[in-house]
């Protein structure tokens, strides 16, 4: 009788998830159909390739950003920091400043879009999984101080980028502006089937480890423990992580701001678990991305930007779960 | 059986455990000492949390360095003073991750016998849904020994788990650790603080200070006035009430 009951209350949990999860999808598909086809011109084929292209770029973005902030905080046993900390889209940025300081404006805007994203995408990868290895593995130091030494780093990176671009003269600099601007209705067609495949191979790469990883989230000490072999699955969740922001910095530029609301949101709906939080943050991300381009396009007109559009939503919605006492 | 040899820790320029070589048999056995003498590293440097510098440490015939860490906890559990946890988590929950180093889903028939078992010994059962920051210290610290509990292992260390518990508490825990050695033949060793607690419960005493052993034996053995006055520089009384030693600070 005990057992039964037990097994009655543990079950009772995981259904309230799986109902949030498929409410959040259904959201996500509804946003995304409303995307497509609402307030349609005359050229309908035209302007579904155009919406097609924009949205997948979107749902590339906000699987990456939401699943490398979720593992992020996994590893750091934290939920209040963002992969920006380690100054990925500070690297982004530099790359794009050094390029066009160095050879020019016309390189910069001339290169063929797949090298120039295969560049970004190894410097970045390379620079952040780089450092982790040394200062982790090597160094052995404490995770802690590591985000630390990322968050200098980033800080140094962005003085340079802002002191070359004091050098740099008024063309090159708008061109440059222009560049690291998070854009989705510019996104390279090109890239959207490497970006796509990167990532959903990143993502798949998580399956076997998704139990380690809600060790991981206990902390070091905790998880060593139980038993998880904590530097590989760091290592392997740091490769993760880097190579899901700078494939999406790649693609669309910094877009690392609603990464933080979209994991907490998941948290907060569907609890700690990865087989849940990482489904349930791409559908977050996904609404807070379409759903905002959705409000600019249809309702504001563009008025304003996406970013500012998501953080006032996403705000709003977050105060409502902190008030009803889901958020905690 | 958990045998250290030569074992050695630095921090920085300090010495933490320097040249450590001891076999610590079945049964509970309780590491006392000052501040700063070393108990919680060795526990760690037992219990593969830290690396060890020099020597080596063996655990049911497992060396601790070298052998697979999902193995290991499969046959050590340990605990360490500070439980704080970022993520939200309910009792039940926590103590699940208890059955992660067994494989599984934590949620099969015999993952929820050993979390009910755990839950029950260390009477949470009512506090199973609740979640551990709504908790106080004590019930806290009582859910993470359950979750060592749940893992099921011949092997358990605890470093200062009477911490935050009220005395009702921290003599139930004692008996139920004394018990676990005694019915089920683990080995169980808990770093502590309180020499009256570990004098009643303890089979036996091992004293540290300055990073080496003081004295290892028997409560009677350890208990004694020149024992405990070298170890903690520090006058001290050791009375018999009935068949118990009481230590009595001057």
């Amino acid at each position: 009788m005990a057992e039964l009951l037990t097994r009655e209350r543990r079950r009772a949990r995981p259904g309230r998830t799986v109902t949030w999860l498929a409410i959040l999808t259904a959201l996500a598909l509804a946003c995304i159909a409303l995307y497509l086809v609402t307030d349609m011109p005359a050229a309908a084929a035209y302007a579904l390739g155009l919406r097609g292209r924009t949205i997948t770029g979107m749902i590339i973005a906000a699987a990456a950003i939401g699943v490398a902030t979720v593992l992020f905080h996994t590893l750091t046993a934290n939920r209040i920091l963002t992969p920006g900390i380690m100054g990925f889209d500070a690297v982004f940025v530099l790359i794009q400043t050094g390029v066009a300081f160095t050879l020019g404006p016309a390189f910069l805007a001339g290169a063929p879009a797949a090298a120039s994203w295969a560049v970004e995408l190894v410097v970045m990868t390379g620079a952040v999984v780089g450092l982790y290895w040394w200062l982790f593995v090597r160094r052995r130091l404490d995770l802690h101080v590591i985000v630390l030494a990322g968050l200098i780093l980033g800080t140094l990176f962005r003085s340079i980028t802002a002191f070359l671009q004091r050098l740099l003269d008024p063309d090159t600099f708008a061109i440059v502006q222009n560049l690291v601007f998070a854009s989705f209705t510019s996104v390279d067609r090109t890239l959207l089937l490497p970006t796509g495949l990167l990532v959903a191979a990143a993502l798949a790469s998580l399956w076997p480890i998704r139990r380690s990883l809600d060790v991981l989230a206990l902390g070091e000490t905790p998880a060593i423990g139980l038993g998880v072999d904590h530097r590989r699955v760091v290592m392997h969740t740091v490769i993760v992580i880097a190579v899901m922001v700078a494939a999406s910095t790649a693609l669309v530029g910094p877009v690392a701001f609603f990464g933080l609301l979209a994991a907490n949101l998941a948290y907060s709906l569907v609890g700690h678990r990865h087989r849940h939080s990482i489904p349930a943050v791409v559908a977050v991300g996904t609404i807070a991305l379409v759903g905002g381009q959705l409000v600019l396009d249809r309702v504001l007109g563009f008025g304003t930007e996406l970013p500012i559009v998501i953080e006032f939503l996403g705000g709003v919605l977050f105060i409502v779960l902190v008030l009803t006492g889901r958020a905690r | 059986m958990i045998q250290t040899q030569n074992l050695g820790k630095r921090h920085g320029p300090t010495v933490a455990v320097d040249d450590v070589s001891v076999a610590i048999a079945a049964g509970l056995t309780a590491i006392i000492g000052p501040n700063g003498a070393g108990k919680s590293t060795l526990l760690t440097l037992i219990g593969r949390l830290a690396r060890m510098d020099a020597g080596a440490a063996v655990v049911g015939g497992l060396d601790v360095a070298t052998t697979k860490t999902r193995t290991l906890a499969q046959r050590l559990a340990v605990l360490r003073q500070d439980n704080h946890l970022a993520i939200r988590l309910t009792v039940a929950d926590l103590v699940g991750f208890g059955r992660f180093p067994h494989g599984g889903s934590g949620r099969s028939a015999d993952d929820l016998e050993h979390i009910e078992r755990a839950l029950d010994l260390l009477e949470l059962a009512e506090l199973r849904d609740r979640y551990l920051d709504e908790l106080s210290g004590g019930q806290r610290q009582r859910a993470f020994v359950a979750m060592a509990v749940a893992q099921d292992t011949d092997y358990l260390l605890l470093d200062e788990p009477l911490n935050n518990l009220d005395p009702r508490h921290a003599v139930a825990l004692m008996k139920l650790l004394a018990e676990l050695a005694q019915t089920r033949g683990l080995t169980i060793v808990v770093v502590m603080h309180d020499i009256n607690t570990a004098a009643q419960f303890a089979d036996t005493i091992i004293a540290m200070k300055d990073g080496r052993i003081h004295c290892h034996g028997t409560v009677d053995d350890v208990v004694t006035v020149p024992n405990l006055a070298t170890l903690y520089e520090t006058p001290v009384r050791v009375e018999r009430l009935g068949a118990r030693r009481v230590v009595l600070w001057d």
